[in-house]
């Protein structure tokens, strides 16, 4: 064993209960920190995976940012025109010459595209109404695109082929309905156009609101119901790449015009909810650190002014100040690490016990949950410990310079 | 011969609105072999003195000389390491340290050098206790020895790495008259032994005329040195 190890091992060994206090104290902030971490962490990553497994990554729809300038705004342009109560033309109005757009992309590297008309339409079964939003897609391409068919619980998605107007819906839609598999609906377009559908497939994603509203049908009947022919209003977009998705949209928003939304966009609320989430959480831990290297700064300035003799000893027998630093900020370190190994063991028995809590979910993205989603990643134990040093070596640096400082022959004159 | 250790007119005066001079243009050559007594009486500068000498402080006029090396110019490190190797302290309190046993508190000042291996740094530490009479004691705390064991323990530490120079304030200071004979002993033999030398702060006259020289220091200044007188 070292020589300062032993020295600084000696001085925490002989304030035993001190030493394990702020011990506990630097554990406390390191279980809670890991602890907390998975849950938030194991929340965050499996809302993230739910939103980019079920939704496309980027969708380019038939809207702009900003609504097209009116004829008065033109013909005036630059003058004190402004012209109110602007509303959009029409619900359904489509990408124009989508066909070459969906060419360009697909010409992109990683890059998955499906062409997508969707609409209102009003399902009716017996006396039941439920709006549904109408999805027209092709079965092949969709398939690379967006996770529908990981997300059904009856059908597939070739059914939509094999089956004269097939139609695939949300569970919830079904359940409103009352109807399931095999039973025909009615579908009322806004148009007045009626067409019956054969129910084929069922889709569960586990997102409320997408289950109780999706419905979707071969591209070509779509376009028949909205009366749209050979018309898209939603080119959607996966990529190999999750991360690129943003730059993506801004490139072909730049480049097209039409509005193009990425996942994060299109979850920015919830995403800046996540920011607030974490901010919180390292807040609290940096809380309970802070304590923690209060308690250390405390034992070790103690141990400093307690130890002024032992210092101007091993002054006087050759030590340099650097070596008399080093013996204080490794007793800084002892407590830091150690408390950091508790704490790991705190967090790794906290996430146990939150792993064994059950309990039912109403509803929401968590739906069909049992209990807590837990994230068990390495790098909450390398960071938690490395705060837990960092903040321990913080508090033992100032005692520590201070002991390096002492004048040895002070202290022996006044010991004499 | 060169002195291990010499004092060239050095004064040490602390700064303030009214100076203190705690020692006035002090000149000492210690050679080896030399088995040096300061007397003085209580104020007079001894402790400062040996504190200079021991490059514990620095002088604020005159220059330090470890074995003919001007001790000026080197950095605090550099003395560190200087008192490491060369030089060891005896205080008049024992100042061991209480978390380590007689052994360790004797292995420090080797480990911190690192000269000897761990086996010889053992071997020597334990010959150095038998030599003092504490063989028995190796494994005690501090707290358990008495006190002309803890101050022989503190002798058997300023021994550990054959120092040139052992400086000693006042060592027997706490003792009785038998312990502190036996101590002056131990000094005598060691200079005797070859080329270490010894520099001692003591009341006590009897004690100082068993050394080879006698230095007495009145005010910060020497005013008898027995080198000197024989000159
Ligand atoms: N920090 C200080 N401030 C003022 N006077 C001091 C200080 N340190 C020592 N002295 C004085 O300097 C003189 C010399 O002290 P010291 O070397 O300890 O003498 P001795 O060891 O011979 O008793 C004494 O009078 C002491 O009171
Ligand atoms: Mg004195």
């Amino acid at each position: 064993m070292s020589l300062t190890l032993a020295i600084a091992l000696g001085h925490l060994r002989r304030r035993k209960r001190q030493t394990i206090v702020s011990l506990l104290g630097v554990a406390l902030g390191v279980g809670f920190f890991i602890a907390i971490a998975a849950l938030m962490r194991g929340f965050q990553t499996y809302f993230v995976q739910q939103v980019i497994d079920v939704a496309p990554h980027v969708v380019m729809k038939d809207e702009f940012r900003s609504p097209d300038l009116q004829p008065a705004e033109l013909a005036f342009a630059g003058g004190a025109v402004a012209v109110r109560g602007v509303r959009p033309r029409e619900a359904v109005r489509g990408i124009r010459e989508a066909g070459a757009k969906i060419e360009a992309i697909e010409a992109i590297r990683g890059v998955a595209v499906a062409p997508v008309l969707r609409g209102p339409v009003l399902f009716r079964y017996g006396a039941r109404d439920v709006a549904v939003s109408l999805a027209g897609i092709d079965p092949v391409r969709e398939r690379r695109v967006t996770n529908i068919e990981k997300d059904m619980t009856a059908g597939r998605l070739e059914d939509l082929r094999a089956t004269a107007n097939g139609v695939i819906v949300g569970i919830g839609v079904a359940q409103r309905l009352g109807a399931s598999v095999g039973d025909t609906v009615i579908a009322v377009a806004p148009s007045g156009v009626t067409t019956s559908f054969r129910i084929v497939g069922l889709i569960e994603t586990g997102v409320t609101a997408l289950d109780e509203r999706e419905a979707y049908v071969l591209l070509r009947l779509a376009q028949v119901i909205l009366d749209r022919p050979n018309v898209i209003n939603q080119i959607r977009i996966r990529l190999d790449d999750v991360r690129q998705a943003e730059p993506l949209a801004r490139r072909l928003e730049a480049v097209f015009g039409y509005r193009t939304e990425s996942w994060e966009e299109s979850n920015r609320n919830v995403l800046a909810l996540f920011v607030i989430q974490n901010a919180i959480m390292f807040s609290v831990v940096g809380a309970i650190l802070l304590v923690a290297a209060f308690g250390i700064y405390t034992i070790i300035s103690q141990v400093v002014h307690e130890k002024a003799r032992d210092i101007a000893i091993l002054k006087s027998l050759g030590f340099r100040a650097g070596d008399i630093q080093a013996i204080f900020l490794l007793e800084g370190a002892i407590v830091g690490l150690a408390g950091a190994v508790v704490g790991w063991a705190v967090g790794y028995g906290l996430i146990e016990v939150l792993a064994q809590i059950r309990f039912q979910s109403a509803g929401g993205p968590l739906r069909g949950r049992e209990g807590f989603i837990l994230a068990r990643e390495a790098w909450t134990y390398l960071a938690g410990g490395g705060f837990a040093l960092a903040a321990a070596m913080v508090a033992a640096f100032v005692p520590a310079r201070k002991a390096s400082r002492l004048n040895p022959v002070e202290i022996v004159r006044g010991a004499a | 011969m060169t002195a291990l250790i010499a004092a060239e007119n050095v004064s040490r005066i602390l700064p303030g609105p009214q100076p203190v001079a705690l020692v006035r243009e002090v000149s000492l050559a210690v050679r080896p072999g030399e088995f040096v007594a300061v007397t003085g009486p209580s104020g007079s500068g001894k402790s400062s003195l040996l504190y200079l000498l021991g490059l514990l402080d620095r002088p604020t006029e005159g220059r330090i000389l470890l074995e003919g090396k001007d001790t000026a110019r080197m950095s605090d490190d550099a003395l560190a390491a200087a008192r490491l190797a060369r030089l060891g302290f005896v205080f008049q309190f024992h100042f061991l340290l209480p978390e380590f046993t007689t052994l360790d508190n004797v292995l420090i000042p080797m480990r911190r050098l690192g000269r000897l291996s761990e086996r010889e740094q053992q071997t020597r530490a334990k010959a150095l206790l038998e030599a003092l009479g504490l063989a028995d004691a190796a494994g005690k705390y501090p707290e358990q020895l008495s006190g002309g064991m803890r101050q022989r323990v503190a002798i058997a530490r300023a021994l550990a790495n054959d120092p040139a120079v052992i400086l000693a304030d006042e060592p027997t200071g706490n003792l009785d008259t038998k312990n502190a004979s036996a101590v002056f002993d131990i000094f005598a033999a060691l200079v005797g032994s070859g080329g270490r030398s010894v520099v001692v702060v003591t009341h006590d006259q009897e004690l100082a005329a068993r050394a080879t020289r006698q230095v007495r220091l009145v005010d910060g200044r020497i005013t008898y040195d027995s080198a000197a007188a024989v000159a």
